[in-house]
């Protein structure tokens, strides 16, 4: 728990620092600064939500990719080795934070005849109707929070599931009397590489696909009425 | 073995899926404070900057373009001021040839009328000086010849106005006698 709060003063200081110089010719701190800024600003809530309305949410998008992109990579760090969202607890509370979000933004857009356009898809036939709006209303409301909140959950918690069997898979190997198994650790420890380095891809992807799922739900909720 | 990791990695053996609700508050309170900071400082600084760059970038190019029409007018300006130079320079340098021409004539024609005047008083001057000599020739002959003569015949023709009068016949007839020789 007290990592969560160090990922808070990390994204903080090295943000507040990069930015607070604001010159026109960026020195190496600035543009890295403002790389990482234009990734979410431009590359994802530019991209899916676009349009003027896109800088409003900005800084959630932004504070949620960084957040989620540091808590992550404390599993990749060793001593630490601990992604925050391998419990639940965070996870389930930044998918409410966002649920929250849309829900606002497709009301404060539309007003209570957004349910209406989120459920009621235009165009099909009314017959259809007593399957679709069902299906929508479970998709949208009730499980869309829940796949966006486990999806990060579970990748975190599996990849700190592997590597802490491979870790006692070699040290269980490494205590065997058989010279064979001993040496079979090596192929273990080979192995626990190879997922490390792939759970550190899923660390940064995941955090990516929870900002933009995020942004795609508040596009979606401010154009409820042309999906 | 299974069981354990699940165990140890959930710490305490409890479903995964249940949070704790310590987590939750410490991950929403450290949300809400990144939140608030990136809302407060962050996201105003780089918009600002990103707005002065923009800025910036577009002023430079409209100077840009200011710049390089000013420098073509000047360019144009310049090639104006040398086509005028040129063409003065020419100008003056065709009066300086025609003045020149001019002052040749003129001082050719000085020349050539003053060796008129020159050659016309040398006429003049040699015209008079052969009357003058005509004149004392013909006293200074003719008193030579009276006194030759009165020497030779011994007798003084010492009337003036009859040996005059001879001198003069002689003289005309020596004239007469050239005349003829000159025809």
């Amino acid at each position: 728990m007290l990592l969560v709060i160090l990922s808070v003063v990390i994204i903080a200081t090295f943000f507040v620092i990069a930015a607070r110089k604001q010159q026109l010719v960026p020195g190496k701190l600035q543009f890295a600064g403002e790389a990482a800024y234009s990734f979410v600003r431009n590359g994802i809530a530019k991209d899916i939500i676009g349009g003027r309305d896109f800088m409003k949410y900005v800084p959630l998008l932004f504070s949620l990719f960084f957040f989620i992109l540091v808590n992550n990579i404390y599993g990749a760090i060793p001593v630490i080795q601990l992604p925050t969202f391998s419990h639940v607890g965070g996870a389930y509370v930044l998918a409410a934070i966002v649920y929250i979000t849309w829900i606002a933004v497709g009301i404060k857009k539309s007003g209570l005849k957004y349910f209406k356009l989120a459920t009621v898809p235009s165009g099909v036939p009314w017959y259809i109707l007593p399957i679709v709006v069902p299906i929508e209303i479970i998709s949208n409301f009730l499980v869309r929070p829940v796949t966006h909140s486990l999806r990060l959950f579970a990748t975190m918690l599996a990849g700190h599931l592997i590597m802490m069997i491979s870790g006692a898979g070699i040290e269980f190997l490494v205590m065997q009397e058989n010279v064979l198994l001993k040496g079979a650790s090596v192929l273990v420890l080979g192995g626990a590489i190879a997922m490390y380095m792939l759970e550190a891809l899923i660390m940064v992807l995941q955090a990516y696909v929870f900002t933009l799922l995020t942004a795609i739900y508040i596009e979606g909720a401010l154009h409820a009425d042309s999906h | 073995m299974h069981q354990a990791i699940i165990s140890a990695a959930t710490e305490g053996g409890t479903n995964p899926l249940v949070p704790n609700p310590w987590e939750m508050l410490v991950v929403f309170a450290g949300f809400a404070v990144l939140m608030y900071i990136v809302v407060k400082y962050v996201v105003p600084m780089f918009e600002k900057t990103f707005a002065e760059r923009a800025e910036a970038i577009e002023g430079g190019i409209a100077k840009a373009e200011k710049a390089q029409a000013e420098a073509s007018a000047a360019l144009e300006e310049y090639k104006q001021q040398l086509t005028d130079a040129r063409t003065e320079a020419n100008r003056i340098r065709e009066e300086a040839r025609a003045e020149g021409a001019q002052i040749l004539a003129e001082l050719k024609e000085k020349a050539a009328a003053e060796s008129a005047r020159i050659t016309a008083q040398a006429h003049t001057q040699i015209e008079s000086e052969r009357q003058a000599a005509v004149v004392s020739l013909r006293a200074e002959v003719g008193t030579l010849a009276t006194t030759l003569a009165s020497r030779i015949v011994g007798e003084a023709l010492s009337d003036d106005a009859r040996s005059a009068r001879v001198v003069d016949r002689f003289l005309a007839d020596l004239e007469n006698q050239n005349a003829g020789v000159a025809k």
